[in-house]
Formats: structure tokens, sequence, C-alpha cells
């Protein structure tokens, strides 16, 4: 296992959640959003599975998270106890499908065909590629104390890659580091309206029967 | 002054300047960020790219003071990376084509890539060769 942390505020940022969850595998920082680019992961938590020869056999998918956090209650953040136990349950699956792969490898029912990772890799586009080079030098003027000019750049990168909710929250940081998650965060989630907020799971027990 | 930022890194070049016709680098300053200018075109260690012949003039001028530069985004417009500039025109993000990505990763094969943990060493995805890997992202925000 290796745990990635899309934070442009570096260990200064990630520590205090490291130092809580004392992890025993590499607990890497990614300033620069650089795994995240690479492979598709437009969110937090996304997880991507790798095999022995390096090969991806499923790619960047929502590692057992869902949309239930949209109807937290937004002063106390507590969610209504169904929607707990759906999460609570959701994440078993999900784990219960990591630990088939590890016993069981190639032979499990949740890894992909090369084909199958192929169709279920969505680009990048010429779009996502340009949002990466807008959410770069976004975040150099905003490290470099020019935080109007790296609002425009954020601006841009939003606008290319709307569903690029990791450059969004990233870019929010930058603008209030004390409130990331703040009133502007929950007013683009509602603005999803029907749209999801994390892609849907294909596993069996998730989004695919 | 010209700060470019690229997948390999961030240089900032004394000498470059931008104007509406692309970001020009002193040919001799291109070996900084990996270039090097040569009869076959435009080349990253053994891999060139020829620059088109009509349009010489859009990549390579003569300046009296400069001596002769390079216009490094018509570079990256051929290669089709996305580049984004600042208003001031004074820094440069230089992304990678992403056809090429695209290619790749349909194909399958994990990029790697080195990333510090917390005490800031270094770790690469290639050192896990031969272990199933599960990669999965987080954020404080």
């Amino acid at each position: 296992m290796i745990s990635v942390a899309f934070d442009s505020g570096g260990a200064a940022a990630a520590k205090p959640w490291i130092d809580l969850a004392k992890p025993t595998h590499p607990s890497l920082i990614d300033v620069e959003h650089r795994v995240a680019e690479l492979y598709e992961m437009v969110n937090v938590p996304m997880a991507v599975w790798i095999d022995e020869a390096g090969r991806i056999v499923r790619p960047a998918e929502p590692s057992g998270a869902s949309d239930g956090f949209r109807q937290m209650d937004r002063k106390t953040f507590a969610l209504a106890n169904e929607i707990m136990a759906e999460y609570g349950r959701r994440a078993q699956v999900y784990k219960d499908a990591l630990r088939d792969w590890v016993r069981r490898g190639a032979a499990s029912e949740h890894v992909f065909s090369a084909g199958d990772v192929a169709s279920r890799t969505h680009g990048p586009s010429e779009a996502d590629a340009r949002a990466h080079a807008c959410f770069a030098l976004g975040r150099y003027l905003a490290q470099s104390g020019r935080s109007d000019e790296a609002q425009v750049c954020f601006a841009e990168a939003v606008r290319l890659a709307p569903e690029n909710w990791s450059i969004r929250r990233q870019a929010l940081w930058f603008e209030s580091p004390e409130a990331p998650g703040g009133p502007k965060f929950w007013s683009a989630v509602d603005a999803l309206g029907e749209q999801s907020y994390y892609r849907p799971v294909r596993m069996r027990g998730l989004d695919e029967r | 002054m010209v700060t470019i930022l690229c997948s390999n890194g961030t240089a900032s070049l004394a000498s470059a300047s931008s104007d509406a016709s692309g970001l020009w680098i002193p040919v001799a300053e291109l070996a900084q960020l990996g270039w090097e200018l040569r009869p076959e075109g435009a080349c990253r260690g053994d891999v060139c790219v020829p620059i088109p012949k009509a349009r010489e003039r859009d990549f390579v001028r003569d300046d009296t003071k400069a001596g002769r530069l390079f216009n490094l985004t018509e570079l990256a417009a051929l290669r089709r990376q996305p580049v984004a500039r600042s208003e001031r025109g004074d820094v440069f993000a230089i992304g990678e084509a992403s056809d090429d990505r695209a290619r790749l990763l349909r194909g399958g094969e994990a990029p790697d890539f080195a990333l510090p943990d917390l005490a800031g060493r270094i770790h690469r995805l290639s050192e896990h060769r031969g272990k199933k890997v599960f990669l999965v992202s987080w954020a404080s925000w």
C-alpha cells in the first residue's frame, strides 16, 4: 500500500493527519498533484490497483467513497444513521474485493482484462492536460505571493476540467487555507444537481450488479 | 527573467524573454531545459524534433544583444504540449501532450513517480515491482 497526499501545502499540511494515522506503509506527499495527473485521480480518495509486473489492473476509481456526504449537516458534520451504515457497507465491499485480489491475484473477479483497463481509462483529454498546466502555473504564482493572478489560473483550470475536484479543492485551499471546505465548496457540490461527485465504482455490490 | 515550469523541474532564465510570438530562449541556455539545437532539429538526448523548414522563422531568430534565440512555446505547440502563461508573461507552465499520456495509460503500464515522505525520503513506485501495489490518494483539505 502506498498513500499519496495531494497537498500543495506540503508536509506542514499533511503531517497532523499522518501523525494521527501512524501508517506503516509509505505515506507520500505530492505538492504538484503529479500522481493525480499521471493516474487521472480527479478526487480523493481514489485508488489504482497495480500488479506485480507493474500493470494497472483497476484504473483510478473512488475507493469505497460515495456521494452520501452530500446529505451531511453542514454545521455539525453529522450524517443520518442509514447513510453512515451505507458508507460502512461500501467500504467493506471495497476492502473485501481488495483482499480477494491480494489472495487470488489475476484469478480475482475484480481484476480487469487489459481491454477493460483501456476502455475504463478516460483520457486524459487535451482539456485535462491544459487544466494541469494552468494548475501548475497557479500553484507557482500562489506560492510566489501573487494570489490574485493565481486565482485567475485556477479558475481557468476548473473551467477546463470541471470534474477535477482535487484541483478545485486545492484552489479553495490556496484561497482560504483555514476553511477550504467552506460555503464555496458546498455551493460547487450543490451546483452538481443530479450529477455525481464521486464517479461510480464498477464493482459488484457497489455501482455494478 | 522568465520562469519555466515543466515536468522535470523549474528553471529561471535571466536572458529569456516573451512576446506575443512566444517564449524566446538564447540557444546557449536551452541545455538548462534539457534541449539542444542541432541541424536535425530540437533534440533531447537521442530524440530530435525536426523544425518545419517553411516555418523556421517562427522558431529561430537572431537578436543583436542576446544572440540566436529559440521559441520554446512554438516547440511545445509542435509537440502538442499545453502551455499556460502568466499575464505578465514572466512565468510559463509547459505540460505533457495528452494523447501521448492517454496512449500510455490505456496501454495499462503504471507510470513511475518519485515522491517524498514526511522525512523527505524519496520513494519510487518502481521500487515495489514484484509486489502488488494499492495506490490510494487522500488530502488534508
